[in-house]
């Protein structure tokens, strides 16, 4: 089974951790991180926003550069904590195309939860909704921390 | 006809500051344009002197900070900030939101929302990624405050420093009639964008490997004793009778004596190329104005202060700042609202800082270019900002207008 385990900064180790507990031990495993493009735009894009300036380029490297190192980093740790044989793969673009692109050389994607700590349909996050509704292989859909209670639920009052 | 001709060279002014075409440069368009409309009589030698003299004095305030803000690089400043936003974080991604709004809150007030924009962003995001933690909320936050949190000084917007030598206010009074609008823009990005982001911001992800790399910054005393003394400069200014650019050219100049940037450098630093695009463009536009582009605000914007004509003005403001960038906004509706008082001036300042939060490049104008040029690059995917800019901007539109207006009447 080639199974693809996407992690991101906030939720990597837990991810990690239930891909490890719940994954046979002969799974192919790729861990995926994609670099967010959007934002490095948003971060990077200054000079369009000041009009007429043409400030000079910020010291050190590249913001690009800054982000594929940190990416490497992210998934090198998060290499060594999977503690099994795994490869990695880094994308940069639109987060939820690249990696529902990248399911398809999958049989089931690992991914967390991002959104809010409760059983309800705001804890996947935005991203994570559109890959689950969109991903072309199985999914394995898990809570980087323990799940919640059911307590968390919240009923409509008539049926309290 | 000479309305038409002066309309066309701003017009071409601002296209050019837009689509940054190599063979014509901005500044050399929007320069030419000034020398033409001058040469041909649509604006007398009289009227760009005049524009011009207006002009210089702020245009010479702006090379000061720039190099100031220039200088607090060099010296290590933002890298000074950086740490100190992942020591405060504590590995905890509200926290580092709570960092990333005092950081970006000051810097913009203090250094302008240029730093904030060149400078700060990227360590912010470097700073978010090595937490680690996503580095969009931070990111997104940073660019917001760029805008929102410029309202506070004359120093912290070029358009401010614009609207503050027309204005007449002194430094410390621009300083507490806007201080209540700017708290409250603040509070309100903090509400909405640490509820968008509530799911991002809860997260507590284990630590990596190895932890952040840049606790050991140097504390760059020097250059934050310079800003802190120029800034008490600027508050006491009109009390010992300086001009406030006076007390700019002095902070930058011990910048530079300590720094000592290479003279090529110090010149670049001071963006010649921005301001003589900001002094033709301000010939152009005086120009434009004299030729039916003053009176067709005039019948825009209402003339008196309260609440309602006072929100009106933010309005046209804001919505002149995203067609065509906040800029050659606050040149056009300057005239007029200074005309009506001190109050239409602070008003348009919420209008045309707060306004282009709508899009992450400033206005429509550049949206639709770059549109235009990555047509078929994915990656100007910006749904989300764009969303954020919605549910933000008219709500510090109106409550920042509504302070300002209970502000006049008690300050």
């Amino acid at each position: 089974m080639r199974a693809l385990v996407w992690i991101t900064e906030d939720t990597w180790d837990g991810c990690v951790d239930r891909a490890r507990e719940f994954l046979p031990a002969d799974a192919e495993v790729t861990l995926l991180h994609v670099a967010p493009s959007d934002v490095e735009q948003v971060a990077s894009g200054g000079a369009t926003r000041l009009l007429g300036r043409r400030p000079p380029p910020p010291p050190g490297p590249p913001l690009r550069a800054i982000a594929d190192e940190e990416a490497q980093e992210l998934l090198q740790s998060a290499a060594e904590r999977f503690g099994r044989p795994a490869r990695t793969a880094a994308r940069r673009g639109l987060i939820e195309r690249e990696v529902v692109e990248a399911c398809a050389d999958a049989d089931l994607l690992v991914l967390a939860r991002a959104g809010k700590y409760g059983l309800e349909p705001k804890s996947l996050g935005h991203f994570t909704r559109f890959v689950v509704d969109h991903a072309p292989c199985q999914v394995l859909l898990v809570w980087p921390e323990a799940p919640p209670g059911l307590a968390t639920i919240k009923w409509p009052p008539h049926l309290r | 006809m000479s309305e038409a001709v002066a309309l066309i060279v701003l017009a071409a002014s601002l296209a050019a500051a837009v689509a940054r075409p190599r063979w014509a440069p901005e500044w050399a368009v929007a320069a030419v344009g000034a020398g033409l409309l001058v040469a041909v009589g649509i604006l007398s030698f009289h009227g760009a002197r005049e524009a011009l003299s207006s002009l210089g004095p702020t245009v010479g305030f702006l090379a000061a900070l720039l190099v100031l803000a220039d200088g607090c690089r060099r010296a290590g400043v933002f890298d000074a900030l950086g740490a100190w936003m992942a020591r405060g974080a504590r590995a905890n991604a509200r926290r580092l939101l709570v960092m990333v709004f005092a950081a970006a809150a000051i810097t913009t007030s203090v250094l302008s929302l240029d730093a904030t924009i060149v400078l700060l962003t990227p360590i912010v995001f470097t700073t978010a990624a090595r937490l680690p933690t996503n580095p969009r909320p931070h990111v997104y936050a940073c660019s917001h405050l760029a805008n929102t949190a410029s309202l506070l000084l004359p120093v912290s917007n070029l358009t401010n420093l614009l609207a503050f030598h027309a204005s007449g206010l002194s430094f410390t009074r621009f300083g507490v009639l806007m201080a209540v609008p700017w708290l409250v823009g603040l509070a309100i990005e903090w509400v909405v964008l640490s509820r968008s982001f509530a799911g991002e911001l809860q997260r507590r992800p284990g630590r990596r490997r190895e932890a952040g790399p840049r606790d050991d910054v140097e504390l760059p005393r020097f250059a934050l004793c310079v800003v802190a003394l120029t800034l008490l400069g600027f508050g006491v200014s009109s009390l010992i009778g300086i001009e406030p650019v006076w007390i700019a050219t002095a902070g930058a100049a011990a910048m530079v004596l300590r720094e000592r940037p290479a003279p090529k450098q110090l010149v670049a630093a001071a963006e010649p190329s921005f301001l003589v695009f900001v002094l033709a463009l301000g010939v152009v536009v005086a120009a434009a104005s004299e030729h039916g582009l003053s009176s067709l605000i005039d019948n825009l914007i209402p003339r008196g202060a309260n609440p309602l004509e006072l929100l009106a003005v933010a309005g046209v403001s804001a919505l002149l700042a995203n067609l065509v960038n906040n800029l050659p906004a606050t040149l056009i509706i300057l005239p007029v609202a200074a005309a009506s008082g001190q109050a239409a001036v602070l008003a348009m300042l919420i209008g045309v800082n707060v306004g282009p939060n709508l899009t992450y490049v400033g206005s429509l104008a550049t949206l639709l270019w770059r549109r235009i040029v990555h047509a078929h690059d994915h990656d100007t995917d910006i749904g989300e900002f764009t969303k954020l800019g919605v549910l933000t901007v008219p709500a510090v539109l109106v409550a920042s207008t509504l302070t300002l207006w209970l502000a006049l009447q008690v300050v």
